[in-house]
C-alpha cells in the first residue's frame, strides 16, 4: 500500500528515542496517523511542527497497518506564527479541534477550509471570521451541522438573529424576541445576508455559538474539556479589538 | 525464541540497562559484559554511585533542578545573580545552559510545556511557583528559555501574559541561525525567524 498526498501536521508524539507518530490532516484521506522514522532528528523536528504543510508518502504492507510516513516540507508556517500569541493560539486550536475528526475518513472541504484559515492568519481582519466558519464546518462534518438558513418557528429567511441552543436552528427576530435571553445570538456574517466586515462582538458571538455546540455535541459526550488554547485565542481577539486598552 | 545465555541476575541487569536512552538490548548486553569484566574498577563503583544517587538525589524545592541538596547548589550559590531567573522546560535544558556557562542567574524548571493534545494544563507545570518567585521584590528580569516549538512558545506566551502585570523585564531567547549553520541547509521557519529578529550589525 502506498499513497502520496499533501497534509497539515496536527500533532506529533514521541515513539522510542528517535521516531515520532505523526497525525496529519490530508485532503483526500482525512486524518491519518503514521510512524516517521527519525522524526525526532534535528532535520525533521522543524518540519514536524503543528500547522506545517507537508508532502507525505505513506507506505504499509496492509491498509489497516499504522504504516510509515516519509515527510517532505512544503510550507513551514509555524516558524513565523510562533512569535505571535494570537496566531499561535489559533493554530493550536485548529490542530487540536481537527483531532476530533475520526481517522481515515476524507473531509476534503474541511481540509481546504483549514488551509484557508492557516494561510489567512497573517491578516487579523479576516482570520477570526474564517475560523468561526471553519468551526461551523467542523460541526457539520461531525454530523452536528447547524441550520442557519431559515427560522425554525416561522420558516422565514429574513431577519435571522438568534439560534436555538437546543436544536441549533436559526430563529427570526420576531419569533425569538420573547425568548431572547435563552437564545444564542446569530451574528450577521453567519446568517447569509450581505453583511459588512464583522466586528469583534460579532466574532465573539460566532465563537460563543460554535463553542456551545462543540461543547454540547462533542466535548461533553466525550467527557473532555474544551481546549484551553481556544479560550486564549478568543481572549487575544478581544484584546486586539480596536479601542482595547491592551 | 532466543536462548538465555546468562543467569537471571545478569539478564535482569541487561533488561534494565536496555531501557536507558541510547541503549538497546544488544548495547545493554555489551555494557553488562564490560561491567562484569571490570568488576572492581567499574561494577562496584557504579553500584555504589547508583545507590548513593537513589538515596540522595532530590528535586530542588525552589527551582526544580535535580541535586543532592535542597535548595540545590545553584540556588544556594551566593555568586549567582539573584535578580534574574531563566525559565527552562526541563532539567536537561538547565544542564545544557550550565554547560555553556552562558547564564549566571537563577533557574526555574517548568517540568514540560502546555499541550492541548497531551492534556498538559498550567496547573500540571511549575507555573504557579514561578509566578510567586517572579513577584519577589529583588527580581528584575525573567528570561523564557523554552524550546522554539509550537508547544514551547505557547507556554512562553502564557507565562508572559501571567507575569505581564509585574514590574519586571520579560525576555526570550533569540531564534535564528545556529553557530556553524549554513543558510542553504536551514528550514524555512528558522530562516523566517532569523530574518524577523535581525539586529543592527
Amino acid at each position: 500500500m502506498e499513497w502520496r498526498e499533501e497534509g497539515i501536521v496536527l500533532g506529533v508524539r514521541r515513539h522510542g528515542e528517535t521516531g515520532a507518530i505523526v497525525d496529519l490532516l490530508t485532503g483526500g484521506r482525512g486524518r491519518w496517523t503514521g510512524l516517521v522514522r527519525g522524526g525526532r532528528s534535528r532535520t525533521q523536528r522543524p518540519v514536524l511542527q503543528e500547522g506545517n504543510l507537508v508532502l507525505a508518502t505513506w507506505r504499509a504492507r496492509l491498509e489497516e497497518h499504522l504504516g510509515n510516513f516519509a515527510i517532505e516540507p512544503l510550507s513551514l508556517r509555524s516558524g513565523w506564527l510562533i512569535d505571535d500569541p494570537g496566531k499561535l493560539a489559533a493554530l493550536t486550536t485548529l490542530t487540536c479541534l481537527c483531532q476530533l475528526l475520526p481517522e481515515r475518513e476524507p473531509h476534503s472541504r474541511l481540509y481546504e477550509a483549514a488551509r484557508l484559515v492557516l494561510d489567512a492568519l497573517d491578516e487579523p481582519a479576516i482570520w477570526p471570521a474564517l475560523f468561526v466558519r471553519w468551526e461551523l464546518g467542523l460541526l457539520d462534518e461531525l454530523g452536528f451541522g447547524l441550520d442557519l438558513g431559515q427560522c425554525a418557528a416561522t420558516g422565514t429567511r429574513e431577519g435571522l438573529v438568534y439560534v436555538s441552543p437546543r436544536t441549533g436552528r436559526a430563529v427570526s427576530r420576531e419569533a425569538g424576541e420573547p425568548y431572547r435571553d435563552r437564545l444564542l445570538r446569530l451574528p450577521e456574517f453567519l446568517n447569509g445576508s450581505q453583511a459588512a466586515t464583522p466586528n469583534t462582538e460579532d466574532i465573539i458571538d460566532g465563537f460563543r455559538l460554535t463553542g456551545h455546540f462543540l461543547s454540547r455535541h462533542i466535548f461533553e459526550p466525550r467527557n473532555v474539556d474544551p481546549p484551553d488554547c481556544r479560550e486564549r485565542m478568543i481572549a487575544r481577539i478581544l484584546q486586539n479589538r480596536p479601542g482595547s486598552e491592551f | 525464541m532466543s536462548r538465555r545465555t546468562a543467569g537471571p541476575e545478569i539478564e535482569r541487569l541487561i533488561q534494565i540497562l536496555a531501557k536507558l536512552p541510547g541503549l538497546g538490548p544488544r548495547s545493554a548486553r555489551r555494557a553488562v559484559l564490560h561491567l562484569i569484566k571490570n568488576r572492581e574498577k567499574l561494577l562496584s563503583p557504579l553500584a555504589l554511585a547508583l545507590a548513593e544517587a537513589r538515596d540522595k538525589v532530590v528535586v530542588c524545592s525552589v527551582c526544580g533542578n535535580a541535586d543532592t541538596v535542597d535548595p540545590c547548589s545553584l540556588c544556594s550559590d551566593p555568586r549567582r545573580d539573584r535578580s534574574v531567573i531563566c525559565v527552562v522546560e526541563d532539567v536537561s535544558d538547565l544542564w545544557a545552559l550550565e554547560r555553556a556557562g552562558a547564564w549566571s542567574g537563577l533557574y526555574h524548571v517548568l517540568g514540560g510545556t502546555l499541550s492541548a493534545i497531551e492534556g498538559v494544563r498550567p496547573e500540571d507545570l511549575a507555573i504557579a511557583s514561578l509566578s510567586a518567585r517572579a513577584a519577589a521584590p529583588e527580581i528584575r528580569e525573567v528570561v523564557l528559555a523554552v524550546n522554539a516549538t509550537v508547544e514551547g512558545q505557547t507556554t512562553a506566551h502564557y507565562i508572559t501574559d501571567l507575569l505581564k502585570p509585574l514590574p519586571i523585564k520579560l525576555s526570550r531567547l533569540a531564534h535564528g541561525v545556529p553557530v556553524g549553520g549554513e543558510l542553504d541547509y536551514l528550514d524555512e521557519g528558522t530562516l523566517t525567524a532569523a530574518i524577523r529578529s535581525r539586529r543592527e550589525f
